[in-house]
């Protein structure tokens, strides 16, 4: 009986990343947009027209990322002015930020939004409860993967807890569904203070394709102040990592220069 | 009676004036005998306003003549009759006949469960609200109630589920979902943007999003007459295997660490996240978003690609057959797993159980071998793989089994694939055939996808119905843990593993 388990240990090896500052991803994936104005803007304006959540915008020529479903279409239709990199880290403390200019080289994280005593409360241990509001589950298992075997976030302290009792935030994922509304409130005020709110992926960050269902009500992000904005369909949990270590101080993103 | 006859198989939508309008009288007195028979069962069952009609749509399958039977029928739009329940006979038909309560305020006389199904915006009882679900109730001196959620200990999507127990033993489980509904249905119908609708498809539950969009890619070739080519089918079925192996081995993993066996889930992560890495590379998303398209496909399989899908997959299956093995050489696990979260297969086929779940009771529903598509409607067919105990460990079992049968279709499929024809790229602005109804069925991870679409006399989709699996298997988690300790409703959770956002939408 311990044979098989020798055999399943030996074939699993070693599977934890061993930096997590130093991972890039493959080339096919979808992070960062790089626009580029062109005398003729038709393409946009075609990209624009399909663009599945309004994410485009042709004058001034922007992308919201926090819109943005990642899908790709509008780099194909308009090859010469949008083109989509792999940099996955798209997280900010400003929803302002997520909107992507021609002069966009990286998404400033805007450090000094961070209030002050989340790292040093945090920096060293920080508990978070998340609440899935309508989250499509695909977001929800790119949160459970940040603490997987494979990108360990637990090795810097930030794990995610069963009672909002016990932690110091909440990560909400999906558009917001009414029939959740309540539900998030009361778990929300459950938490102690001072908390954090980290809303996660493009559908938390404006309601992506439900932004006009009736059946959501977001007005939590009204009444509550969000320290984090992620973007993603879903956000990749590289997109998660980089951005909470950057929160809590742990790693320094540089600005837009 | 009279039924319009079509199969999986067959590339065009059917003309709604062509599909035979009944009397719910021989509607009803047809199915009360034909569901009897375990080869029949019904895929969909809706209502939808039309003009100032509510017409009835019913899609029933024939698992063995393989063919899929049409019917619709009427009645006014304010008419306040009950029609006799169909799920006092057949308790498999409870969700459409409560989605149609909910909706439409009609009455199914003698409906012996007659509760919202989950809380719709679109409902016309305003009165009724989540946060007052009827949740049935069992007076006693020795019995307590158990409250859980709708916010779960994990990271997991809300649901409430309430317990009523006899000491640690469960007496009964009630479910009441609707936390998650979003609209997606109306979404689809309130737009003509093609790919916006394709991203709905892509989000009505995102672990089957391969799945779900390929069903809507599906129901939209048969209303455009785009017949796909062979090898994007055969693209397709290679994506939805890898959706299905990423899956089953999640759950192998999840169902490990609900026990204690850190070893199996650790490896079961490491598997998975090369699965879904895997679909990754060859389409820039772990979930396989952005893969599946109507008429075409962006991400064509390029020979690289297809060596690196064969180089992983062959690995990924030697090494979590190796997790297999020694879960069921291990007594410690095999004393949690079996005998527990039982479901027998009679009771299974009652509430019309579907998918990995009901194989795991003896209950063949697999729409691979008993409605095929494109590469499953070749040799070799598909084996549906099936257990008998219908407990956590058949299900477990079947999730081992399947995971080899996928890398080996996979492995079939691509071995000395090279496709000379160019790929089309994907149709966003095709025409549509007017008053056409349309469908996708495809057999997800967890089982039976059913997409209908109904167009209007402009070509428009002015009605998108969709059915998840997940819609029929909750009942049957519900049951499983009756007799159960309390303390083993995680594992029975887990070893059904259902989507609360696709039973929502
Ligand atoms: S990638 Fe983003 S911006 Fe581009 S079309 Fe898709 S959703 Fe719109």
């Amino acid at each position: 009986m311990i044979f098989p388990k020798i055999k399943v240990l030996h074939s699993h090896g070693w599977q934890y990343i061993p930096d997590l500052n130093d991972v890039t991803l493959t080339e096919e994936f979808r992070g960062r947009p790089e626009l580029t104005v062109t005398e003729d803007m038709a393409d946009v304006e075609a990209a624009a027209k399909l663009c599945p959540t309004g994410a485009i915008s042709v004058a001034p020529f922007t992308l919201d990322l926090g819109r943005c479903l990642f899908c790709g279409e509008c780099a194909l239709r308009a090859p010469r002015n949008i083109r989509f990199t792999n940099d996955y880290k798209v997280g900010s403390t400003s929803r302002e930020a997520l909107v992507v200019t021609p002069e966009t080289k990286q998404i400033d994280f805007h450090k000094e939004l961070v209030r002050k005593e989340i790292p040093q409360l945090f920096s060293r241990s920080l508990k978070l409860r998340q609440v899935s509001a309508a989250g499509d589950a695909s977001i929800e298992m790119e949160l459970n993967a940040t603490g997987n075997v494979n990108f360990d976030f637990g090795r810097y302290g930030v794990e995610f807890t069963a009672s909002p009792r016990h932690s110091d935030g909440v990560v909400i994922t999906g558009p917001i569904s009414k029939n959740m509304a309540e539900p998030l409130e009361i778990c929300y005020a459950a938490i102690p203070e001072p908390k954090i709110t980290i809303v996660c992926g493009s559908e938390a960050c404006s309601g992506g394709l439900f932004s006009q269902s009736k059946a959501i009500d977001r007005s939590f992000l009204q009444r509550h102040h969000v320290d984090l904005w992620l973007p993603g369909a879903p956000t990749h949990p590289m997109t998660f990592i980089d951005a909470v270590m950057n929160l809590i101080g742990k790693k320094q993103r540089q600005g837009n220069q | 009676m009279h039924y319009y006859i079509t199969n999986n198989t067959s590339t065009e939508a059917v003309a709604i004036k062509d599909i035979p309008e009944v009397e719910y009288a021989t509607l009803y007195n047809d199915l009360k005998e034909r569901l009897k028979q375990e080869q029949y069962h019904v895929a969909h069952y809706f209502a939808t306003p039309d003009e100032n009609r509510l017409m009835f749509y019913i899609v029933l399958l024939d698992d063995k003549e393989h063919q899929i039977m049409l019917a619709r029928f009427a009645m006014e739009y304010y008419d306040d009759i009950a029609l006799p329940s169909l799920t006092a006979l057949h308790p498999a038909l409870h969700p459409f006949e409560r989605e149609i309560t909910e909706l439409y305020n009609v009455h199914f006389g003698s409906m012996p469960w007659d509760k919202p199904l989950r809380f719709a915006e679109a409902r016309r009882n305003r009165n009724s609200t989540i946060d007052n679900y009827p949740f049935y109730t069992i007076e006693g001196e020795s019995l307590h109630e158990v409250n859980v959620g709708p916010i779960h200990a994990g990271i997991i999507e809300p649901g409430a589920f309430r317990f009523i127990c006899n000491g640690e033993k469960v007496l009964h489980l009630e479910i009441a979902l609707g936390y998650q509904h979003r609209g997606v249905e109306s979404e689809f119908t309130s737009t003509n943007n093609r790919l916006r609708q394709t991203l709905l498809a892509e989000s009505i539950a995102g672990d089957s999003a391969i799945a779900h969009t390929s069903a809507f890619a599906a129901a939209i070739e048969r209303l455009s007459d785009n017949a796909i080519s062979d090898s994007l089918a055969t693209e397709r079925i290679v994506a939805l295997e890898l959706e299905r192996m990423a899956m089953h081995i999640a759950d192998t993993g999840a169902l490990s660490m609900d026990v204690g066996y850190q070893l199996g889930q650790v490896a079961c992560e490491a598997l998975r996240t090369m699965t879904i890495n895997t679909t990754q590379a060859w389409c820039g998303n772990r979930f396989g978003k952005g893969l599946i398209r109507p008429c075409g496909t962006n991400k064509p399989l390029t020979k690289e690609k297809v060596e690196m899908i064969l180089s992983n997959v062959e690995q990924i299956s030697r090494r979590y057959a190796e997790v297999s093995d020694d879960i069921q050489s291990s007594p410690t696990l095999l004393s949690r797993f079996e005998h527990c979260g039982i479901v027998p297969q009679n009771e299974m086929q009652r509430i019309g159980g579907v998918g990995m779940a009901a194989r795991a009771s003896g209950l063949l529903r697999d729409i691979r071998s008993s409605h095929p598509w494109g590469a499953y409607n070749t040799e070799p067919r598909h084996d549906s793989c099936t257990m008998h105990d219908g407990d956590v460990m058949s299900r477990l079992k079947v999730r081992c089994e399947e995971v080899q049968q996928s890398a080996q279709r996979i492995k079939s499929l691509l071995e000395g694939y090279t496709t000379s024809e160019k790929h089309l790229r994907p149709d966003y602005e095709c025409n549509l055939k007017p008053s056409h109804l349309s469908f996708g069925l495809i057999e997800g991870w967890r089982g039976e996808i059913c997409h209908v679409a109904l167009t209007d006399d402009k070509g428009q989709i002015s009605t998108y119905k969709i059915k998840e699996p997940s819609l029929h298997n909750w009942l049957a988690l519900a049951l499983a843990v009756r007799g159960e300790g309390i303390s083993d409703f995680p594992i029975c959770n887990k070893s059904f593993n259902l989507s609360y956002c696709g039973h929502d939408l």
